[in-house]
């Protein structure tokens, strides 16, 4: 610590800052393998290998783009799954147009970005807990609407027919390929995101709203963006669901179990952190493959842990781990090494 | 003529609603905390009530006189163990405890009373109605109900402008530190707003559970409403409340009324996105920051 005190250079050396480690390159590069691994699934293992890892891909994709709304942008939502619903029933839509299968689950995705903007319009006047049940509402209202238009089946919803075009291995590698593509795509987006101005931004506006504004952070433009990546996301992950399961009803897609699984997720792996949440979401793919046919129980058990894990570990699994071994696989933070002339400490922080 | 009754229904249903929400108001305005479990612990409410009822051969006004106190007492007890806690957790964390806890009560009693509808009869007071014309008649049960909401939030308003608990809560909304230097245990005030908001909605669920029949999946939709008359009335007033369930409720009678009864909700929902663009600030902008 005494290193400061040197008084040599009159000159001091400006800190130099790394943004990449050596740990979080050679995760880069294991990501990057693990995404071509991932794709080579369909070629070794069956339909219902690739039918439960698309499951799992919309569970990583749900926690991450949670995670950006509330752990980066301090925007806690109990209404996502109106963008899931959204982007399944807009699937519904676009191929009863006669679009392709697949562009359709993209194009959903996007719309849900386009449905997003008016929203955010309104939904933005109310601030925190206001904020999260007003995100309810917008789902609950957007359920009422679909389930009261009959041209897309109603309260009984509707199967997804134009897929059983493709022989169903087929039909499932294709989806599985489209999950995994998109969940590396919004995951990518959000870590560019995150690594941006506007990541910094937003961690400014997440710690304090109004000292953000007062130094000059557009709160209002980062906010919007980010709800805009939820919103496509959440609409990604609907619209996979229904190219997965080939059915959809509006009380399952429009329910807040939705939201209970990416707060569980979200909070179990580590809010606010970037690898927490896909740690959030193997714990919970785990849970729901061993517990899910317990009936309520395993939810009344996923919300005492979510309330257990706010309050005696706030930052998470994976923020557990991080205070432990310091350890940072994904580089979205700042690490600043002090050049001090020749006793070039490099004592990171 | 059709349309003046579904106005009388609307304000009368209103009046359940503005019971919802004068405790989420409450515990808003003293502890900033938007409780997102307050639908779920209506509904738990209405069951114990069910219970006491169904076990000890009760009717439901009696039940109350167990369950209210029983609802008080969880609800300083939540305050202490959860609530406290969070808040001291950051901004987010009351939120997504009072999520983890809504999840865990709404399915508890879906494990205890599965999907069933039950519903608790009031009596004599459900059948009795006044005829006012031919097509309009107010129940009694409803009327009841109403004005036992419109009793509760006066009380509350003047409880909270003229007692001495309801001046400590106040100075707690303004600034917990300060009220704690010129004496005032914010704790145990954080306690009794927590008390006061489950007893009140613990009496709102009952009359809910009177008014229509129920099952465990309703505690969301109720948080809802409650917090729509919120918003719509302007937070920070219980007046406002008061106004804004009325308005919630009159929203949805005349919706259905015009549009056929699967819009009913959505007109409501409608209302308050209206209010949320044009006067955000609610029917009624507080005028003093208090609960």
């Amino acid at each position: 610590m005494s290193a400061v005190a040197a008084p040599a250079e009159a000159q001091p050396a400006r800190p130099k800052v790394q943004r990449w480690t050596r740990t979080s390159l050679a995760f880069a590069a294991g990501m990057l393998a693990l995404v071509v691994l991932l794709a080579l699934v369909p070629y070794w293992f069956g339909p219902n290998t690739t039918e439960k890892l698309t499951e799992l891909f919309v569970l990583v994709i749900l926690a991450a783009m949670w995670n950006v709304l509330a752990g980066y942008g301090g925007l806690v939502s109990v209404g996502q799954q109106a963008f899931i619903g959204i982007g399944a029933y807009a699937v519904i839509v676009l191929t009863d147009h006669g679009i392709n299968g697949y562009l359709a689950v993209v194009l959903a995705a996007l719309f849900c970005g386009l449905v997003s903007l008016p929203t955010s319009l309104l939904v933005f006047r109310l601030r925190g807990g206001q904020f999260a049940i007003g995100m309810w509402v917008v789902a609950e209202l957007f359920r009422l609407l679909v389930t009261n238009d009959q041209s897309i089946g109603g309260g009984t919803g509707r199967s997804l027919d134009v897929l059983n075009v493709y022989a169903p291995a087929d039909r499932q590698a294709y989806t599985y390929w489209v999950a995994l593509g998109l969940m590396a795509v919004l995951l990518f987006l959000g870590l560019i995101l995150l690594r941006s101005r506007l990541g910094s931004s937003l961690q400014a506006i997440r710690d304090d709203e109004r000292a953000a504004e007062s130094v000059g952070v557009p709160v209002a433009w980062a906010k919007r963006v980010v709800f805009l990546l939820a919103a496509v996301g959440c609409g990604a992950a609907g619209a996979i669901t229904i190219a997965n399961t080939l059915i959809v009803t509006p009380a399952s897609i429009f329910s807040v179990q939705w939201s209970a699984f990416m707060i569980f997720m979200v909070l179990v792996g580590g809010l606010g952190t970037f690898e927490g949440p896909v740690l959030g979401a193997l714990v919970l793919f785990g849970i729901q493959q061993e517990f899910s046919n317990d009936g309520s129980w395993y939810l009344v058990g996923l919300g005492a842990v979510a309330i257990l894990v706010t309050l005696i570990l706030p930052r998470g699994l994976w923020g557990f781990l991080v205070d432990r071994f310091h350890i940072r696989l994904v580089p979205v933070g700042y690490t600043l090494r002090q050049l001090l002339g020749a006793q070039a400490r490099s004592d990171g922080q | 003529m059709t349309y003046v009754d579904a106005v009388i229904q609307g304000i009368l249903l209103g009046g359940l609603y503005a019971l919802f929400a004068c405790g989420l108001s409450l515990m808003f305005g003293v502890m900033r905390i938007i409780n997102l479990a307050h639908g779920d612990l209506a509904l738990l409410g209405t069951f114990m009530v069910l219970l006491v009822t169904e076990h000890v051969g009760l009717s439901p006004f009696a039940a109350l006189v167990i369950v209210l106190p029983g609802a008080a007492l969880a609800g300083y007890a939540l305050q202490y163990l959860i609530f406290n806690r969070s808040l001291r957790g950051g901004e987010l964390s009351p939120m997504l405890a009072t999520f983890g806890l809504s999840v865990v009560i709404g399915n508890v009693l879906l494990e205890a009373f599965s999907a069933d509808t039950h519903s608790l009869s009031a009596g004599a007071l459900t059948t009795a109605s006044w005829r006012i014309s031919s097509q309009i008649s107010i129940s009694a049960l409803s009327a009841v109900i109403f004005a036992v909401a419109v009793v509760v939030l006066v009380g509350l308003q003047l409880m909270l402008s003229y007692t001495q608990l309801g001046r400590q809560m106040r100075a707690t909304a303004d600034d917990p530190a300060t009220a704690e230097l010129v004496g005032i245990n914010s704790k145990r005030v954080y306690g009794v707003a927590a008390a006061i908001a489950l007893a009140t909605a613990a009496l709102a669920g009952t009359f809910f559970g009177m008014r229509s029949s129920f099952d465990p999946t309703l505690g969301p939709s109720q948080l809802i409403f409650a917090f729509e008359a919120v918003v719509i009335g302007g937070l920070g007033s219980l007046w406002g409340t008061l106004v804004g369930g009325i308005a919630l409720g009159v929203a949805q009678t005349v919706g259905a009324q015009a549009f056929g009864a699967s819009w009913s909700i959505f007109c409501g929902h409608a209302l308050f996105l209206a209010v949320l663009a044009f006067r955000s600030q609610g029917i009624f902008a507080a005028r003093e920051a208090t609960a």
